[in-house]
């Protein structure tokens, strides 16, 4: 082994840890409605899109940054509510594979909406942050990526909290548990579900911005969803710890799977590594890492 | 009374029948004497192939209850193979590349279906992900299977069975049609057989289905063998009889979606409903860019009008979700029934 470069495999590992963190963060919008609504939302990704071009056309209209991002907020916790009453109310005690049909045409709605309105074009997307890589004991590091992690971080500390000891939080939590004790008890289910849309669109709106200052805000955006399943699939549906540490392994085996293994397929494996790895790994624990209800065996 | 039900269960039977041989008798007689160019083109080529992968697929998610979102792969096998073994296997015929192809796709999906045996609902829908990434990245990828052209691109031979060539918008539908029927027809009788019935029984209760003696893991792999199988034929027809030229890159995700879309909006679990989805989903676009440009002129550009289709596809299939959930086959019954029943008043 002393051929082998230590350093270099350190830092790819790092890189690809703190980009897993970018999967977690959108992994974490799907997990928020599965919880509490059993639904798989495949518009996510779509919301995320959504987020970021009319955040980013608003910034190049002239709005200042901090409005831009209330505005979005707003926008987005309409969607979320409109989303609810339009297409979840309706479609109440249908199967769990009916409510995400209905997603997948909802993300088409939501990316056709969004591309209609501000256009197909680019947008380049400056959050401020220089992309410069800093040096930690020789190994250099992303400045941009580790802000993202540290968003990331942040976003994921505040919703537990917000879980934990907030009013709704806790409302979501017996949501999740059991619907019909919550609505037993006296919860709101549709108002609950709004508010659960409305955070997804929050997180989606984080999310949208880091990715789309990453690659740009352009439509190929709602396609991280398609990053953000594997890790899914990893850690579980209903899990927001698994999504952190599913996007960690996802990250890491991707970016060393890439660099030390790619070379053998001919590179451009990253497109569907991440579900090999889940794949893999479900076949010995198919429950996925933290995932709470036993996926049904045979 | 018992015979009374027998004798008007005889002319049903015959009514059962008819309607299919009547619309065949048109599609084979008819339709090839007052088409145009254009419609056997733009739509029936299209239509036709779609039809039958949404066949394939009815028979995966509609009856075996597997929710797949890769079949784009599955049509990319089948085309890609069909290809393959007509170029470098001298003197095949093309039935017996078409036929390879399909067990090509079949083979195929049963690696990519082997998930199912330990995942069910979402955790299966995404797995099936794996194929779609991983057959599309494959034929970009390797040459060989393109025959060394640029970007995985590949043309169509002439199509020709027993001396007789198939060129030509008629002959390339008619040809179409031929296999679509007959491969219709194996599905109609699949459904009401043994095999199907398993089908049924695993989606509708595992436990259930193999306390009565129903192999599950067995069914599984057999649902998504024979839906493989034919939606890798209809790959051929889309490739050899409609598109002509094809690269690995026009079976994306979207076009899995849009093949999903093809049988909720024709109904679930309903051989007829692919027919019906099919038809929708190859025509409202063509109907939704005649009417755009009509009303809003030249505002209404490509770039709008690919925008305002996906709209209105996503907005078409909710509005089935809720409205209708069995999809166009069973609002075709009603309205049928209801015009038979204000018939008979008369």
């Amino acid at each position: 082994m002393s051929g082998f470069d230590w350093q270099f495999f350190l830092e790819v590992l790092i890189g690809g840890l703190l980009s897993g963190v970018m999967y977690s963060l959108v992994a974490i919008g799907f997990v928020l409605i599965y919880k509490t609504s059993g639904v798989l939302n495949f518009a996510q990704g779509a919301m995320l899109l959504f987020a970021a071009l009319t955040f980013v056309s608003l910034v190049e209209r002239g709005v200042p940054f901090a409005l831009a991002l209330i505005i979005t907020f707003a926008v987005m916790v309409a969607i979320g509510i409109a989303i609810e009453r339009v297409v979840l109310r309706p479609l109440t005690n249908r199967p769990p594979m009916t409510l995400f049909m209905a997603t997948l045409g909802l993300s088409y709605v939501l990316e056709g909406a969004a591309q209609l309105l501000w256009g197909t074009q680019v947008h380049g997307l400056n959050l401020g942050i220089d992309d410069v890589p800093f040096e930690v004991g020789g190994i250099f590091i992303s400045q941009f990526d580790f802000f993202a992690a540290a968003v990331a971080a942040a976003l994921v500390l505040s919703l537990s909290i917000f879980f934990r000891y907030a009013r709704v939080g806790l409302a979501f939590r017996a949501v999740a548990d059991d619907q019909f004790a919550a609505l037993a008890v006296g919860l709101r289910l549709p108002r609950i579900w709004a508010t659960v849309w409305a955070v997804a669109g929050l997180v989606a709106l984080v999310a949208g911005l880091l990715w789309g200052a990453r690659l740009g805000v352009q439509f190929s955006l709602s396609l991280v969803v398609l990053k953000a399943l594997p890790v899914l699939v990893l850690g579980g549906f209903d899990s927001v710890p698994g999504a952190i540490v599913g996007g960690l392994i996802i990250g890491a085996s991707e970016k060393l799977a890439e660099v030390y293994i790619g070379e053998y397929f001919g590179g451009g494996i990253e497109s569907w590594f991440a579900y090999v790895v889940a794949l893999a790994f479900l076949l010995i624990r198919p429950s996925g890492i933290f995932g709470q209800k036993l996926v049904e065996r045979v | 009374m018992p015979v009374a039900t027998l004798e008007v269960s005889a002319p049903l039977r015959m009514l059962h029948w008819l309607y299919p041989v009547l619309l065949l008798g048109c599609a084979y007689l008819i339709i090839p004497i007052i088409g145009t160019n254009y419609l056997f083109e733009a739509i029936l080529l299209p239509f036709l192939a779609l039809s039958l992968a949404g066949v394939g697929l009815n028979i995966l998610t509609g009856y075996a209850g597997q929710v797949s979102l890769g079949s784009a792969a599955f049509l990319a096998v089948g085309a890609f193979a069909a290809y393959n073994f007509n170029l470098r296997v001298e003197g095949l015929p093309l039935i017996g590349c078409i036929v390879l192809a399909g067990f090509a796709a079949a083979a195929i999906g049963i690696v990519f279906g082997l998930p199912s045996l330990r995942l069910k609902g979402f955790y299966l829908a995404v797995s099936t992900l794996a194929a779609q990434f991983f057959v599309q990245w494959a034929l970009t990828k390797f040459n060989w299977f393109s025959d060394n052209s640029a970007s995985g691109v590949i043309d169509a031979p002439l199509l020709s069975v027993a001396g007789v060539a198939f060129n030509g918008a008629v002959r390339r539908y008619l040809f179409s049609l031929t296999v679509v029927t007959l491969l219709t027809l194996f599905a109609y009788r699949l459904v009401s057989s043994q095999t199907g019935r398993n089908f049924i029984a695993v989606r509708d209760n595992e436990a259930a289905a193999r306390i009565i003696g129903v192999p599950v893991l067995k069914t599984k792999l057999v649902a998504f063998a024979i839906s493989s199988f034919i939606i890798g034929v209809a790959g051929v027809l889309w490739a050899f009889t409609y598109l002509r030229t094809v690269e690995p890159a026009g079976f994306n995700l979207d076009r899995s979606f849009q093949i999903l879309f093809i049988i909720i909006i024709g109904g679930l679990a309903s051989i007829r409903g692919a027919f019906f989805g099919a038809a929708l989903l190859v025509v409202s676009p063509l109907i939704l860019s005649r009417l755009g440009s009509f009303l809003l002129g030249d505002l209404f550009n490509s770039g709008v009008l690919e925008m305002s289709q996906r709209i209105v596809l996503g907005v078409l299939i909710i509005l089935f979700l809720i409205l209708e959930p069995d999809g166009l086959v069973s609002l075709w019954d009603r309205i049928r029934k209801r015009t038979i029943a204000r018939l008979k008043k008369r």
